[in-house]
């Protein structure tokens, strides 16, 4: 691009095209986080309970928490151009994992529970990063067989047993019920994880790094960083939180079978892809993964009360995911076209 | 993604230093899955009881066709550099299409042929939104993946239709007279010859290997990258459709939930068939091969009484293996070369 030196006006001008263009990321998780308040106000106009039962508010904030941790992992891997298909087998190996160790271990403090289910589940992203970055196999073709292997551990482990709510401790469980100011306590621990790492990813070094690895995998490691350690730290983080969720699971829900945590690998990219992360890598916040996921749970439970049967979520998910990358494809269109009008007009 | 494309270089100068044709021939990657396969045969035939009766050959075979249908296409996608994830989700909409309008009294053909139809059009859907409006088939087709399935469990719920003629069941389920092969091995086999020509002897099929190794070069040499990844899609689609039609037939019931998880087992045995998922490497008998060595081992572990989640495991790791051993030797290779290399400067 040849700079225009001379002129002030064109200056300007540049600089309000700058500013339309953060205008419009910062429009994307503004913009997901408008359709999930219409999908809320909506559906309480139909139906008061929704939100207005103490059951209702108490269900919308804590589903999707849960995936929401998952999602925040997996935007850490989408955004270095990987992905992470295994999450929901480590979702189901860390909340049985749960379960046993209050069966085992009688006594043994929540807190311990805790990072053990976030240690294992590091342990095994651990063995998906290092897969794809020390043998350079695609994340697609490693996680894919993590994916069979994890659950198959899982049920071989599990087998035809579960966890029952009886098994867990009442102070666990409580914590599946517990609100601090009326907002859950798991939703708190959420959204402290999710502010942790948001400020990671923007303001430090490191977090930036992932988004050049992501960008031009090549050029990041021309440039002399260390591609392979970002990496693999992108697929622990994507390991430990899926592990900490699988614990949160078992508090929410108090049963646990050899099937938890099933489809969730899809949940958690379809949050990340509607929340603006994108699938090519180098695009997205962690912000917009969360969001996606508290949308894509809403809209779930929304279904039912506006009287669409519930078998269909699927099909509103997909049709989401579909429509969140044909409107970032058509806005990257735009914009570009607008960028090139306007250095078209400067050289002139 | 460098790494493996780099191997084809060295290999290819080692080539005049005198390897005999049947060496460059069996030694390579489809070799390798060839000779996996009719090891794991041995083994089973010589260890698992009951492996060499005629009836395991028809169960092995009648369970792999659809998976052997479906890897047809998705091998000519990947080569090409893209993926199709949706493959199960059309099977089960093709299979819940067959239900609905023969549950609602419509000719049989006539609900067969739209199963088919209703793969095409997914498989359009796709190939739209890829190549027309430029998104990448991985997003495109976890999206699809989950609409597709959500349209066939929305539409049939938790009912399943099971009612279906018995001429056409039977039909499905019925052998090659005189053998225990699976008559659908017909249907595959007059697939596999076109799909196999097509890709391994038309101009239309190395432009697939051109598109997959680099699709700006392609597209300077006259490839049309978007028609012909298009067709990749309605192909896949249109495959998958079929195989629906055949699964409804063989379970002998239409449900919103039948063949969860089977682009994983496609996905699988085309990578394990040597199918490169960077794209332009890759053949069909690999993929054959692939398809068959993962059915071949599970059904000798079941019949020796392991456990599905075991085999589930077995299959990860086998594909796993696979794929790391392949970027393993990519390793050896050009170290092999280099080290060649400088002892002919020094030399």
């Amino acid at each position: 691009m040849t700079v225009p030196t001379t002129a002030a006006g064109s200056i300007a001008a540049r600089r309000t095209a700058l500013a339309k263009v953060g205008a419009r990321l910062l429009s994307r998780e503004a913009g997901v986080a408008a359709t999930l308040i219409l999908v809320v106000v909506f559906t309480t106009l139909q139906n008061p309970n929704f939100v207005f039962s103490p059951d209702g508010y108490r269900d919308l904030l804590l589903t999707p928490s849960i995936l929401m941790l998952v999602a925040v992992g997996q935007a850490f891997v989408i955004i270095t151009r990987n992905v992470d298909l295994s999450v929901g087998s480590i979702v189901g190996i860390t909340a049985y994992l749960t379960g046993r160790l209050f069966i085992d271990i009688p006594g043994i403090p929540v807190l311990a529970v805790f990072l053990a289910g976030a240690i294992v589940g590091g342990a095994l992203g651990l063995i998906n990063g290092a897969l794809v970055a020390v043998a350079r196999v695609p994340a697609l073709v490693i996680t894919l067989g993590t994916l069979y292997i994890y659950r198959g551990l899982n049920v071989a482990w599990v087998g035809s047993d579960r966890i029952n709510a009886s098994d867990l401790p009442r102070e666990f469980r409580s914590l599946g019920t517990e609100q601090i100011l009326s907002i859950p306590v798991l939703t708190l621990v959420a959204v402290m994880v999710l502010i942790a790492a948001a400020w990671y990813l923007r303001n430090t070094r490191g977090g930036r790094e992932f988004y050049a690895i992501g960008s031009d995998p090549d050029a990041a490691d021309l440039y002399g960083l260390k591609v392979n350690r970002r990496i693999i730290t992108a697929f622990v983080m994507s390991g430990a939180l899926s592990g900490l969720a699988g614990v949160m699971f078992a508090a929410r829900y108090g049963t646990v079978s050899s099937q938890a945590g099933t489809g969730w690998e899809l949940q958690a990219i379809g949050a990340a892809v509607i929340g603006g992360v994108a699938i090519s890598g180098g695009v997205g916040t962690v912000w917009g993964a969360a969001i996606g996921a508290f949308l894509l749970l809403t809209i779930n439970r929304a279904l039912p009360v506006i009287g669409i049967q519930d078998f269909w979520q699927r099909a509103v998910v997909g049709a989401l995911i579909i429509g969140a990358i044909v409107l970032d494809r058509v806005l990257a269109v735009r914009q570009a076209r607008k960028l090139r009008e306007l250095r078209d007009t400067n050289n002139d | 993604m460098t790494e493996l494309r780099t191997v084809s270089g060295p290999r290819r100068t080692m080539v005049p230093h005198g390897r005999p044709l049947w060496r460059r021939a069996v030694l390579t990657r489809e070799g390798a899955v060839i000779g996996m396969l009719a090891v794991v045969i041995v083994v089973a035939l010589t260890t698992v009881p009951n492996f060499d009766s005629p009836l395991t050959i028809t169960f092995l075979l009648r369970d792999v066709a659809p998976i052997l249908l479906i890897a047809l296409p998705m091998t000519l996608i990947i080569i090409t550099e893209e993926i199709d994830l949706s493959v199960a989700s059309v099977v089960a909409l093709s299979s819940v299409t067959v239900g609905i309008l023969t549950r609602d009294g419509a000719p049989f053909e006539l609900a067969m042929v739209a199963g088919v139809l209703v793969g095409a059009v997914a498989g359009t859907i796709n190939g739209f939104l890829v190549t027309v409006v430029g998104l990448p088939s991985l997003a495109v087709t976890i999206g699809s993946l989950a609409m597709f399935r959500g349209i066939s469990v929305g539409l049939l719920g938790t009912q399943a239709v099971t009612d279906f003629p018995e001429e056409w069941t039977s039909l499905a389920r019925s052998n090659i007279p005189g053998t225990p092969i699976p008559s659908i091995m017909i249907a595959f086999v007059i697939l596999a010859i076109i799909f196999g020509v097509v890709l391994h002897a038309t101009p239309f099929g190395r432009s697939l290997y051109a598109i997959g190794l680099n699709k700006e070069a392609a597209h300077f040499s006259g490839v049309n990258v978007g028609r012909t990844k298009f067709i990749l899609f309605v192909a896949s689609g249109t495959v998958s459709g079929f195989a629906g039609v055949y699964f409804t037939l063989l379970y002998g019931n239409a449900r919103g939930e039948n063949a969860t998880g089977m682009e994983l087992a496609v996905i699988a045995a085309v990578l394990l068939g040597g199918v490169s998922i960077f794209g332009g490497r890759g053949a069909l008998h690999g993929v054959i091969a692939g398809v068959l060595l993962i059915g071949t081992i599970g059904s000798a572990l079941r019949l020796a009484g392991v456990t599905a989640d075991i085999i589930n495991v077995i299959t990860g790791v086998v594909l796993v293996l696979s794929v790391v051993s392949a970027s393993f030797l990519a390793w050896f290779h050009r170290a092999r070369a280099t080290a060649r290399a400088r002892g002919e400067k020094q030399g």
